[in-house]
Parts: C-alpha cells; sequence; structure tokens
C-alpha cells in the first residue's frame, strides 16, 4: 500500500462509498420512519446503528471538517445530539435513496452473511468491554469498532468485484486467510482499506488503529482490540447458516482479559442467542409487499 | 451596547389587532456597541423596519448573524434595503448546512431566484462578503467580539453572544434544550442523558453571567408535551436557565404566532407565579418590537 496505488485506492474507495446502498432492511425500515410525521427518533436511530453504510455515512459527516466539532464522535445516538434528529433523519433518507446493496453481486460476497457477522460481532463486543467494566472503556466504541471492521469486504465487494472475487476463492483453494489473499491480488487488504475510510473522515484515532489492526498480531492490547479480536472470534461461525462454531482453544492474540479461553468467556457472557438471533433477524431481507 | 427588537415573532409573521403590542415581524435584533458597530441578528421581516431606519445613516456597515435558516429567520433579507445602495459594506455570517453542502450564501441564492424574487443577488449594489462560520468559531470586528455556539434546533443553528466593552448579550435563535430520546427504561437511555448534560453545561458555561440573555420561549410547559422535537423551549426552561447562570437580565422572544397580545401577558404572567425566583435573580421582560435595552 505505497506511493500512487494508494491514492488511486483511496480515491476510488471514497468515490464509491458517496453512492454506496444501505442494507434492504433498514432502507425498508428508514422510509416507513420517516413517512409517519411523529417517528420516534429512537426507533429511527435504532435503525441506523444497525446498518454499517448508514453509520458509516452519519459519522463520516459529523467528524468532517466543515462541522468542526471539538471532539471526534463515535456513536449514531451521540450524532442525535450535535446534528439533531431531522439532520439525521435527512442524511438516513439520502442514503436510502441510492437504493438496496443486493445480496448478491459480481464479487459473489454475500452482503447477508457479513451483515450478520457484523451485527453480532458488534452485540458482543459491546458485551465484553461492559464486562470489564471501568469508566475509561466506551461501550459504544466497542459496538462500532464491531460493526465497521470487516467494511472494506463490503467496499471491495462495490469496487473491486472481480479482484475481490478471486480473492475470496484464492483464500477458499488453498485454506489461507481472506485478508492474505486481498493483499495478493488487490495489493491491500479490507482491515487496511476500512482504516483508511475511517481516518479519511476523522474518526476517533483508537478506532482507526483497531479496525486497521484487527488481522496484525503482537499489537498493544486494549480493551477495544481485545473485544473486538474476540467477539470476531465469537462470531466468525455465525457466517454459516448452521453454527459449528470453535468456541475452544485459546483466545486470539493472547489475551486474557475475559478469561483463558473461549470456552470460559462464551460461558460468562451467558446466552449470545438473543444477540445472533436478533442479528439474523435484521439481516433477513423483507419482499416488498 | 444598545439593543433593539425589530421582531419578536416566531414561525411566520402575525399582524392584526390582536399582535399590535408586541409586533407581528418574525426575528430581528439590532445590536450596537458602544463605538458604534452595528450587529444585526437574524433577518425575519423585523429587518425591513430596521433598514428603514439605516437609510438616514448610509453608507452602512452592517455584520448580519444568522441563527439558522428556517424562513422566519431569512426571509427579510431580500428587503435589506443598504444591498441595493453602492458604498454599504454588509457582511453576512451563519453556518455551514451540511445537507445542502452550502455556505452562508445560500440563504441570498435561495431566495433570490427568479421565481422569488424579481431582482439577483449579482444585482445588489453593496459590497456583499459572506462568512461561514465553523461550530466555535469567534469573529471580532471593532470594539466587539462575537462567539458561536451550537443549539439544537432542527437544522445548524448558532447561539451568538456579543460581547464589547465588558457587556455581553447572547441570542439563543431557534432552541430546544436537549431531550433523552430514550425512555429511563431503555438501554441507551444513561448514557444519552450523560451526553446532553455535557452539551447543556458547555451551553451554561457559554452564557454565564452574561448581561442580557435572549432566549426562544414559544411554549409553555403544558405545551410543550405535543411539541417536543419541533426545536423550541419553553418560558419555565429559559428562566430556570437564566437563574442557573446568573444572567442579569431575560428576555423572552419568538413568541407563539397564534398567540395574542393578552393570551401573551397571560402565560408570561402564569409561568412567572409557577417559577418564582430568588431575590436578586435576573429580571425577565417578554420581547416586543421596539424594546430598547442598554446594558
Amino acid at each position: 500500500m505505497v506511493g500512487t496505488q494508494s491514492t488511486d485506492i483511496e480515491r476510488k474507495i471514497g468515490f464509491a462509498i458517496e453512492r454506496m446502498p444501505a442494507f434492504p432492511r433498514s432502507v425498508q425500515r428508514v422510509l416507513e420512519l420517516t413517512r409517519d410525521i411523529n417517528c420516534r427518533p429512537k426507533d429511527l436511530v435504532g435503525v441506523i446503528e444497525k446498518d454499517p453504510v448508514m453509520t458509516m455515512r452519519i459519522l463520516k459527516v459529523i467528524n468532517s471538517a466543515y462541522y468542526a466539532l471539538p471532539t471526534r464522535i463515535a456513536s449514531v445516538s451521540q450524532s442525535v445530539v450535535y446534528l439533531g434528529i431531522n439532520t439525521i433523519k435527512s442524511l438516513s433518507l439520502s442514503v436510502a435513496a441510492a437504493g438496496m446493496l443486493p445480496n448478491s453481486n459480481l464479487a459473489g460476497f454475500d452482503t447477508r452473511r457479513y451483515l450478520i457477522h457484523s451485527l453480532a460481532t458488534a452485540g458482543v463486543a459491546r458485551q465484553l468491554c461492559m464486562s470489564v467494566g471501568h469508566e475509561d472503556n466506551d461501550a459504544g466504541d466497542s459496538y462500532v469498532v464491531g460493526l465497521l471492521h470487516d467494511f472494506g469486504k463490503v467496499v471491495f465487494s462495490q469496487s473491486f468485484a472481480a479482484d475481490f472475487r478471486k480473492a475470496l476463492a484464492l483464500s477458499a483453494e488453498e485454506g489461507i486467510p481472506l485478508h492474505e489473499a486481498e493483499r495478493r491480488l488487490i495489493g491491500i487488504d479490507h482491515a487496511q482499506v476500512g482504516a483508511m475510510l475511517v481516518a479519511k473522515w476523522t474518526f476517533p484515532a483508537a478506532i482507526v488503529e483497531c479496525i486497521r489492526d484487527h488481522h496484525t498480531s503482537g499489537v498493544a492490547s486494549s480493551v477495544l482490540r481485545d473485544s473486538l479480536l474476540v467477539a470476531d472470534q465469537i462470531c466468525r461461525g455465525l457466517t454459516k447458516e448452521d453454527i459449528p462454531v470453535d468456541w475452544e482453544g485459546r483466545s486470539p492474540d493472547g489475551t486474557t482479559r475475559f478469561g483463558d479461553n473461549m470456552a470460559s468467556i462464551i460461558d460468562k457472557l451467558g446466552n449470545l442467542k438473543k444477540i445472533i438471533d436478533e442479528a439474523r433477524d435484521f439481516a433477513q431481507v423483507e419482499h416488498s409487499k | 451596547m444598545k439593543i433593539r427588537f425589530w421582531g419578536v415573532r416566531g414561525s411566520i409573521p402575525s399582524p392584526g389587532p390582536k399582535t399590535v403590542r408586541y409586533g407581528g415581524n418574525t426575528t430581528c435584533i439590532e445590536v450596537r456597541s458602544d463605538a458604534g458597530e452595528l450587529i444585526i441578528i437574524d433577518a425575519g421581516t423585523g429587518i425591513a423596519a430596521l433598514s428603514q431606519n439605516l437609510l438616514a445613516e448610509m453608507p452602512v456597515n452592517a455584520h448580519v448573524f444568522i441563527t439558522h435558516t428556517h424562513w422566519d429567520h431569512i426571509h427579510g433579507l431580500p428587503f435589506f434595503l443598504p444591498f441595493f445602495v453602492p458604498g454599504n459594506k454588509v457582511k453576512l455570517y451563519g453556518a455551514f448546512d451540511l445537507i445542502t453542502g452550502q455556505g452562508v450564501q445560500q440563504v441570498m441564492e435561495v431566495q433570490m431566484q427568479y421565481s422569488y424574487f424579481p431582482i439577483r443577488e449579482a444585482e445588489l449594489r453593496a459590497a456583499i462578503d459572506y462568512h461561514t462560520l465553523e461550530i466555535g468559531e469567534s469573529v471580532e470586528f471593532g470594539d466587539v467580539l462575537v462567539k458561536s455556539t451550537l443549539m439544537n434546533h432542527p437544522v445548524t443553528d448558532f447561539g451568538y453572544r456579543v460581547e464589547s466593552n465588558g457587556k455581553s448579550m447572547f441570542f439563543s435563535g431557534d432552541h430546544e434544550p436537549w431531550y433523552n430520546i430514550y425512555d429511563p427504561e431503555d438501554e441507551g437511555y444513561a448514557e444519552f442523558q450523560e451526553m446532553i448534560d455535557l452539551k447543556q453545561s458547555v451551553l451554561d458555561d457559554f452564557v454565564r453571567e452574561v448581561d442580557l440573555l435572549v432566549i426562544d420561549c414559544s411554549y409553555t410547559t403544558a405545551e410543550y408535551p405535543s411539541k417536543r422535537g419541533w426545536g423550541h423551549g419553553t418560558f419555565a426552561g429559559a428562566m430556570a436557565l437564566a437563574r442557573r447562570v446568573g444572567a442579569k437580565k431575560l428576555v423572552c422572544t419568538h413568541h407563539e404566532p397564534t398567540r395574542s397580545d393578552d393570551e401573551l401577558e397571560r402565560v408570561f404572567a402564569e409561568a412567572l407565579e409557577q417559577q418564582p425566583g430568588a431575590d436578586g435573580g435576573p429580571e425577565i421582560v417578554l420581547s416586543r418590537e421596539g424594546l430598547e435595552i442598554e446594558i
């Protein structure tokens, strides 16, 4: 990721994101909710914060230089405090106007599974963060990082479809991690692309670093990073229809913050089924009546 | 510093026999510094009468601050006569619009289009300058410092604090105190409350010990629940703010357009009765067209 290649990629990605459609359920819900003049703000926020594309777009606007807030904003509800619900509504409608992200695409990337994984990871990461307590740890940041950590994959599926298709195939054929296949074929991986976007839009630095390094080992441990890595691992199996999850073994990157091994962490977290079911339900495509 | 109110009505001009005493023009406040700098906050229909008054002192050098772009705060702007006379200088300040991607100049461009107004912005003869303010940006000219802060309204809305020669006034523009969008039993309630408490404390600090506080008091406490989210405040909220921050005087403005003079006086008296202040608290009055205050 050096020189003109990265600049080209950045330009292409930055452009693509402006027109990127959001997920079908959130587009439908935003259109439904905003037809009612008395729409409850919390209902709208509840939809937007489940959609990586809408969340990205709103955090992009609120952190933009034009708005120039003294602090960086990392949550949709915090954006409501600064932008007001009417502006949030308008922004979500403009995203909804771009249509819906199709479930199938030229890259052969399953956006529905991606959404289930992202939503579940977000929910579990938030729960992990809350389990360690302490006021310096922001559960909202853990949620956003969980929701957006794989955003680069959606960008690839939309803007680098042919190469991403090859990367998915290479990863499956050779049994190598997807991010390695992406680096080989596209020259940059989804973690770097996600980080590039959120850095460009001046998201909080901790979030940028966490997304950038989520496939890099040996990076300094933090609650934000560890909650993402562990949640990512817990929710990895969810991308399949059934749940053949490897919830055994050691936790990723040697973190013992939440427990000694995955089984004990899962045990302590309690009922994950609710988070997972909610993610599945939201990702379910509703056909218009 | 001298302050004169030229328009005090919210939402839509409301002339007629029932609003004669307080006036039917929409928001416009003239502020004069001791050294004679002219600051105009908002360009509702009140600015038309103000501009007639300015004819006697051409050439004028006006600094016009727009709190936000809703019609009732800008629709007098095309009738601001100093625009039409060479030698005048008008500087227009306001926020960036995130949705349209436009700076403050859009309040002129949008209104002065063929379909809506016979004169184009390009035909105006005064030297017009636009200054799109960033959040929290301050501007200084002559003996005046104007500070801006982000308020809560369904469009980007700035409150302005004008300081000069040791005196200060603040106008909220339209503003609804931040409220929690969650119910107490919701998971997000506590976190949201923390954020809005912080926002409120930032505003409190911004207006602390101001000599004159001019606040949007569109509703009574009883009316407010059915107007929540509309972006306006209450008499009670403004009174509590003025007392909390140690303001010397509070002017309640942005009168509800359907409220008659009698009704306005009645709800104001009721609010004062319901919110009795301690001795030594701020003087509290209603804004009316022609009201002049020297601080």
